[in-house]
């Protein structure tokens, strides 16, 4: 890779930050929404703790990791619709007119988005510590929530860029992010999987990757360094990342035809 | 109001209703998310967090499905009214809202066209998310009257909803008004005891659901479920009492919108 | 002069949409250095797809081009190294200020740190915007967007300018600025501009030639004045002074041409001579004691010259369905 491609990521992941900070709508939706229901279920859902084999004392601890996905998904709506309004005002033809890479574009897309994903998590991690959490991996495993958080983002992030690259619509892509939370819904954000009682809902939640992103957050907090939970987690987030990035790329040679 | 006069704003009343229902069923993206939502989330708290009937104190004999079919029917009536708020905001942003303004002799037909189509539009969730929760077993203690007063209960907080939120919209008049009408809805109707009965919840948690009007609204609803009207007076008047608050503050939002031009 | 020398060259150009549209069918083109093109003709004409293909965002379907002595097929990279562009949407950030826009252009056109400071403070300059070069763009006016538009195009100083209907929408005041700095780039800068348009009047100031492109093809070029004195035939309008006379005064005028199109309360004819035929008009007016409130002679327009090319007046023209679809 040459400095210009560098370059080229750093101009356009500095776009990308710039936009998001000067969109109010896009800074504090992504910190107030979690942090609201990570509140609402850390009170309502307290109860559940006093379930036979629930984890920890701490609804608060146990739900922590939930933001850290709700968050992601932000991002990738806001991703999304930031590259679909592109190639709606023909933002992304202006690009294409300058020796852009286009391997590039999603680079510097994506990293605005896992710059801004890290300090979303490094918000919720200190909210959640303030709160009285704990965090029973300790300082280390504050650095590879970040590392996690980050490879959450970048994965999230490129489901967003995928999803505008192929409708090439801002609305579409907002119209698709509900499905995204079916996803987190229907995963062990709520209770830890040996504790859902209904089989159809367990096995959905078994088979949903959002499970496995959110048990490695929680291990970190709860459990401390659980070595197959994290396994998991990095897998199931690189898997993500490595098919939307290699979609996204397919995508982009269909949306960018320059010759 | 003259006879004339009650006709005149029941026809702006249908002219906007009949406008509002038709966009919602002709244009999926607007009819999916009111549909989609409350079923993605009766999925997620009834099929996810069935095993909470099981904790000691937990009394409710129709079963964790009813208990939380219950909650989803108040969330779907009320966020069908935001919804609808969020038209009316997208109405203003298009400048069709300042052209109903112009054309309409009686502007409160306005507001009532909207509460209309808001509450129609809810029916069809309603219907679905029933539809859908005795596919999936639910069981129901209470006899007719007890589910025709639930779902009196949930009309009364839909047309709360849509008023709350019209009365914004007509303030703001922008689509950037989204965050200001929902996070309060969100939070009236979380901070009451969604996931398990009143008496469960502990702490800061407690303190709020016991003095949220929403606890009562939902605790009423539950009680009709399982065929106990319990409280049912109290939580009529809450509900009516929310209703016209809110229809209050939505016409003065709309004598705000008008003198705004 | 040699190909590489050429501004623009295109042979038998050809783009076709899926359905069999053809919104650009077999056009030739021929473009010197430091010449204003003017591409002039109603929505949907292919106008847009033509620009698009020679600044290499669509591949043709089939023929050949060559910009600034490059293939657009083959050498795409280094047309777009020789080219600017400002397309009809003005593609802008209404997040980022005039500055940061011209910043991120040049960056990406890997100017280096020190040339993307002064060429942007220069282009703000040139283009009127120094004032509001740190305003985000979403205050600016469409105006000020143009402009804009116009110095992220030139941001790497090429040596051709494609500039898709620049002035749509734009006041008076902000075209006819435009227009000035085009001038200047073409004469004082030897650059070349290809310049769509459907406004007339912007073709014949601005254009040294015009082509008029109808349904995806050229039907007419050559220089403004030439087109029109190929066709060009005068016309006269003259209002009655007396409205029950205007049968007679039609059939007066109509001894000097065939009927032409005119104000409501007039009477127009086409001359079949030339300009000399107004004296014996007003001649033969005098003869018949008829009098008149108003007498005019248009001189030809391009919208002759296209109503003589297709049958059909270019604002008429525009309202028809367009016939090329918008990019997915």
């Amino acid at each position: 890779m040459t400095g210009t491609f560098w370059m080229q990521v750093a101009q356009l992941a500095r776009r990308s930050i710039v936009r998001t900070i000067r969109q109010p709508a896009h800074v504090f939706p992504p910190l107030i929404f979690p942090l609201g229901l990570l509140a609402v279920n850390a009170g309502g859902l307290a109860p559940a703790t006093k379930l036979p084999g629930f984890p920890t004392d701490s609804f608060l601890a146990f739900a922590l990791a939930v933001p850290f996905i709700q968050g992601a998904l932000f991002a990738t709506m806001n991703a999304g619709t930031d590259l679909a309004r592109d190639i709606q005002t023909g933002f992304l033809n202006r690009l294409a007119l300058t020796p852009l890479r286009g391997g590039a574009l999603v680079a510097g897309l994506l990293s605005g988005v896992v710059v801004m994903g890290v300090v979303q998590a490094g918000v919720y991690l200190t909210v959640g510590l303030l709160a009285g959490s704990g965090l029973a991996s300790g300082v280390g495993g504050a650095l590879v929530l970040l590392g996690l958080s980050a490879l959450v983002a970048l994965g999230f992030g490129a489901v967003g860029a995928l999803l505008a690259l192929r409708t090439g619509s801002g609305e579409s892509v907002q119209g698709l992010f509900p499905l995204l939370f079916v996803f987190l819904f229907v995963s062990s954000m709520n209770l830890p999987r040996n504790l859902i009682e209904i089989d159809w809902f367990r096995f959905a939640a078994t088979a949903n990757p959002v499970s496995y992103l959110i048990e490695g957050i929680r291990s970190l907090v709860i459990t401390g360094w659980d070595g197959q939970a994290l396994a998991l987690a990095f897998g199931v987030g690189t898997a993500l990342a490595a098919v939307a990035l290699a979609g996204s790329a397919v995508a982009l040679r269909g949306r960018m035809t320059r010759t | 109001m003259r006879a004339g006069a009650l006709g005149a704003v029941l026809s702006v009343a249908g002219g906007v209703a009949w406008r509002t229902i038709h966009n919602v069923f002709t244009t999926p993206s607007l009819l999916l998310p009111g549909v989609l939502f409350p079923l993605l989330n009766f999925t997620a708290f009834a099929g996810g967090l069935s095993r909470l009937h099981d904790l000691p104190g937990f009394d409710f004999p129709p079963g964790y499905t009813a208990f939380q079919f219950v909650f989803i029917l108040l969330q779907s009536a009320v966020f069908g009214g935001v919804f609808t708020g969020f038209g009316i905001a997208r109405d203003f942003e298009t400048g069709f809202t300042r052209r109903l303004l112009l054309a309409a002799p009686h502007r409160s037909g306005i507001v009532l066209g909207y509460a209309i189509g808001a509450a129609v539009r809810w029916l069809f969730t309603a219907t679905v998310v029933t539809a859908v929760a005795f596919a999936v077993g639910m069981e129901v203690g209470g006899n007719g009257v007890d589910l025709f007063g639930l779902y009196a209960l949930a009309l009364l907080a839909n047309v709360a909803g849509i008023l709350w939120s019209t009365g914004v919209v007509m303030r703001l008049r922008t689509m950037q008004a989204g965050p200001i009408i929902q996070t309060p809805v969100f939070l009236a109707l979380f901070f009451a005891p969604v996931y398990v009965p009143l008496d469960l919840l502990q702490g800061w948690i407690h303190g709020v659901a016991s003095v949220n009007p929403v606890t009562h609204l939902l605790e009423t609803g539950r009680s009709f479920v399982a065929g106990d009207a319990a409280g049912a007076g109290l939580a009529f008047a809450i509900a009516i009492g929310l209703a016209a608050g809110f229809a209050l503050w939505a016409l003065r939002g709309l004598r705000k919108a008008e003198a705004a031009g | 002069m040699t190909a590489r020398e050429q501004g623009i060259v295109a042979e038998a150009l050809v783009r076709e949409y899926r359905g069999g549209i053809r919104a650009v069918d077999g056009i030739d083109l021929r473009v010197a250095e430091g010449e204003i093109y003017g591409f002039l003709g109603p929505n949907g004409a292919g106008k847009s797809t033509t620009v698009h293909m020679l600044t290499t965002l669509l591949p043709p379907s089939s023929g050949t081009a060559r910009v600034g002595g490059f293939d657009i097929v083959r050498e795409g990279p280094r047309v777009r190294a020789a080219i600017g562009a400002a397309l009809q949407e003005a593609a802008l950030d209404p997040l980022l200020t005039g500055r940061e826009h011209l910043r991120l252009q040049a960056a990406l056109h890997g100017l280096s740190r020190a040339d993307r400071r002064s060429r942007g403070e220069a282009l703000l300059e040139r283009v009127g915007l120094t004032l509001a070069a740190d305003r985000k763009v979403r205050t600016y006016s469409g105006g000020m967007k143009r402009r804009l538009d116009l110095a992220l195009a030139l941001v790497h100083a090429p040596r051709l300018l494609f500039l898709d209907e620049p002035t749509t929408g734009l006041d008076p005041q902000s075209r006819s600025a435009l227009w000035q700095e085009v001038g200047r780039l073409a004469k004082e800068e030897g650059v070349t501009v290809f310049l769509t348009t459907q406004y007339l009047e912007e073709a014949d100031v601005l254009a040294d030639r015009v082509g008029i492109i109808d349904h995806g093809r050229i039907v007419a070029e050559g220089t403004p004045s030439g087109l029109k004195a190929e066709i060009g035939r005068p016309s006269v309008e003259a209002v009655p002074a007396n409205p029950d006379e205007r049968h007679r005064l039609t059939q007066l005028l109509e001894r000097f041409g065939e009927p032409a199109q005119g104000s409501p309360n007039g009477v127009a004819v086409r001359l079949e001579t030339g300009t000399e035929s107004l004296v014996e008009i007003v001649r033969a007016l005098d003869a018949e004691g008829l009098d008149v409130s108003h007498l005019q002679l248009h001189a030809p327009s391009l919208d002759d010259v296209f109503l003589a090319k297709t049958g059909r007046s270019l604002e008429g023209a525009a309202e028809e369905p367009s016939a090329e679809p918008a990019r997915a």
